[in-house]
């Protein structure tokens, strides 16, 4: 965390935080904020959960009362963020937490305009992306042309990708056991395939950059170099969201961190002070202890039926 | 800033509402943008040209991936039409006999099923082009008509390997080579664009309900038996004089069948221009300008919704 501290665009002192109470004040004079989150729910709407949803007639019962019964047909809503807000500013990195299904994915994918919100807005200065471009490689092409294609759909020029391509390779360091580059993809191992993601994705500097979790991909020696170069895409980026399960890497790269439980923000400060509250509800036996807060929703709006 | 939110007391809950005005006016203040609204048209068609690179690549890549498992590779590309011609020869030439009357039966037939699933493939990629690809669509961030184009650029790649058999079937069968060739791009062009224009349009609504990939493959059967793919719409209306005067503009005037129909024009010296319907350029840019350009504002109006549920 010390080193993270060390960012000049960055006025504020972690290690400092009674002087962060009224913060809100201070920060509107003298930072830049780039994610701008206000009261922000998003909901799923899942097709045939009903009971007998596999029949036919079950199906065609749901067309015909869509209207009149829309929960008895068989449409569930998964409220998986509940008015959730802040503000994130330029230079920071922010660590986002919590249980699995708790939301910190689904949160990462509507800052990144990927997700449509369904009440509240998501304000954003330039185009907040997320790391990875898993979706546009090609297992049946080489990895050479994996890096222009995937070069190309984070919306890098040619000439970007050209120019990049030896760093990528080098850094996936897929070519240190022969000339894997240009066999498919589907030949490599999963720890190779997931090191050349890795690299193509960080090959581009971001605004404002998501990355979900991308930290434990690879081998030990890969771990660190990549761990490097998200520390380097942050010193270019405005601003880092993590989202991570490892503390440990939490600790690494940010200095706050957003707690979400249940689709809510529990918490929301300076790294130390939120992981310990954290580790305190989920580490096993203090649990029942560590939990002061009973998840009742405060807000009307949150209480959606589903 | 360090204290824990949503605790029950009841200063935390007015706070919403005192915390909404400061955030909405704190972004106006630094100028910045609703992520994942629509941009303006303009703006759109200008992020969609700066991707011209990424969709040109896309559509290769799925093109050479499509058979890199097999062992003869891309002898493939040119070897699925020629079969599916031969079949069709096999059905329609010497079963039923649709050939009677018809000069260079074969380049007929041949050049009426490229052209034909041309528009057929891209319709169907399209219409999956989005429900598809929801992994994509959810990862990364791109004006989303640039799948559906893609995938219609695809198709016309597989096509312009399938007009190199077709150049060679051609030659085989004695048809000489002509100017009139060089009709074959304008046509190849406007079929494109109404093909692109009608992949945006089943891209939205397969998006929105999925189920449609299931209904296509019967309504585009249904589409190319009254296309004139095999057989000739021109020979057909001079042979039956009786059908109700609806019927001979209605067959000539279904996009499918004028770009097959100038194609065969364009490249086979005995169909002539007399078989072909009056001002038929005019409406094959009509159909082309309407498809695309109404096709791509449909698709546009729907842009922010992609990818949901």
């Amino acid at each position: 965390m010390a080193e993270n501290t060390e960012n000049p665009k960055n006025p504020k002192n972690p290690k400092n935080p009674e002087n962060s109470e009224n913060s809100e004040n201070i920060y509107v004079g003298d930072k830049i904020p780039t994610v701008v989150v206000d009261g922000v729910d998003i909901v799923y709407r899942v097709n045939g959960t009903g009971p007998g949803r596999g029949s036919a007639t079950a199906a065609l019962n749901r067309m015909l009362r869509r209207k009149k019964a829309e929960k008895a047909a068989g449409v569930r809503t998964v409220h998986a963020v509940k008015n959730v807000s802040f503000v994130a500013y330029r230079g920071e990195a922010i660590g986002l937490i919590g249980t699995n299904g708790s939301g910190k994915s689904t949160l990462l994918k509507a800052v990144a305009g990927l997700l449509p919100v369904e009440n509240g807005r998501i304000h954003t200065d330039g185009q907040p992306s997320l790391l990875g471009v898993n979706a546009a490689l090609m297992n049946d092409l080489t990895g050479e042309r994996n890096v222009y294609l995937g070069g190309l759909a984070m919306g890098m020029s040619r000439e970007q990708v050209k120019e990049r391509y030896e760093e990528i390779v080098d850094f996936s360091g897929i070519n240190e056991k022969g000339d894997f580059i240009t066999l498919p993809m589907r030949t490599y191992s999963s720890g190779m395939a997931a090191r050349l993601r890795f690299s193509i994705a960080a090959a581009k500097d971001h605004d404002v950059l998501l990355i979900d979790e991308a930290l434990a991909t690879g081998d030990r020696s890969f771990q660190k170099r990549s761990e490097a170069r998200i520390r380097e895409l942050r010193k270019h980026a405005g601003t880092v969201f993590l989202v991570s399960h490892s503390n440990k890497s939490i600790r690494d790269t940010c200095d706050r961190v957003l707690w979400l439980e249940r689709g809510e923000l529990r918490m929301d400060g300076p790294t130390e002070e939120v992981l310990e509250a954290y580790e305190a509800f989920t580490g096993g036996p203090d649990k029942a202890k560590a939990k002061p807060q009973p998840q009742p929703q405060p807000q009307p709006q949150a209480a959606v039926p589903s | 800033m360090s204290q824990v939110l949503h605790t029950p007391p009841p200063p935390t809950a007015t706070a919403p509402a005192v915390v909404d005005d400061d955030l909405a006016a704190l972004a106006a203040r630094h100028g910045l943008s609703v992520s994942g609204a629509r941009p303006s048209l303009r703006e759109y068609v200008r992020q969609l040209w700066a991707r011209r690179h990424f969709i040109a690549a896309f559509s290769t890549a799925k093109l050479t991936a499509q058979y890199s498992q097999a062992k003869l590779g891309q002898v493939w590309q040119v070897m699925n039409p020629l079969l599916n011609a031969a079949v069709y020869f096999f059905i329609f030439g010497v079963l039923l006999g649709t050939k009677k009357g018809v000069p260079d039966y074969i380049p007929f037939l041949v050049t009426g099923v490229f052209i034909w699933t041309f528009t057929q493939s891209s319709i169907m990629a399209g219409t999956r082009a989005i429900s598809g690809n929801l992994g994509l669509v959810r990862a990364l961030h791109f004006p989303r008509a640039a799948l559906p184009i893609s995938f219609c650029l695809q198709q016309l790649q597989q096509l312009l390997f399938s007009m190199g058999a077709l150049v060679v079937i051609l030659l085989v069968f004695g048809v000489p080579v002509s100017a009139s060739w060089l009709l074959a791009v304008p046509a190849l062009v406007l079929q494109f664009t109404f093909n692109a224009g009608i992949s945006m349009i089943m891209a939205r609504l397969g998006a929105k309900t999925p189920d449609i990939a299931q209904l296509m493959p019967f309504v585009l059967r249904t589409w190319m038996y009254i296309s004139g793919v095999m057989w000739s719409i021109d020979h057909l209306l001079s042979k039956h004089n009786d059908l109700p005067s609806w019927v001979a503009p209605t067959l000539q005037a279904n996009p499918a069948a004028v770009y097959i129909d100038l194609m065969r024009f364009a490249l086979i010296d005995t169909f002539h221009s007399s078989q072909l319907p009056h001002h038929v350029w005019l409406i094959a840019t009509g159909w082309a300008l309407l498809a695309g350009v109404g096709g791509f504002i449909y698709f546009w109006k729907a842009e922010e919704t992609y990818g949901r549920g």
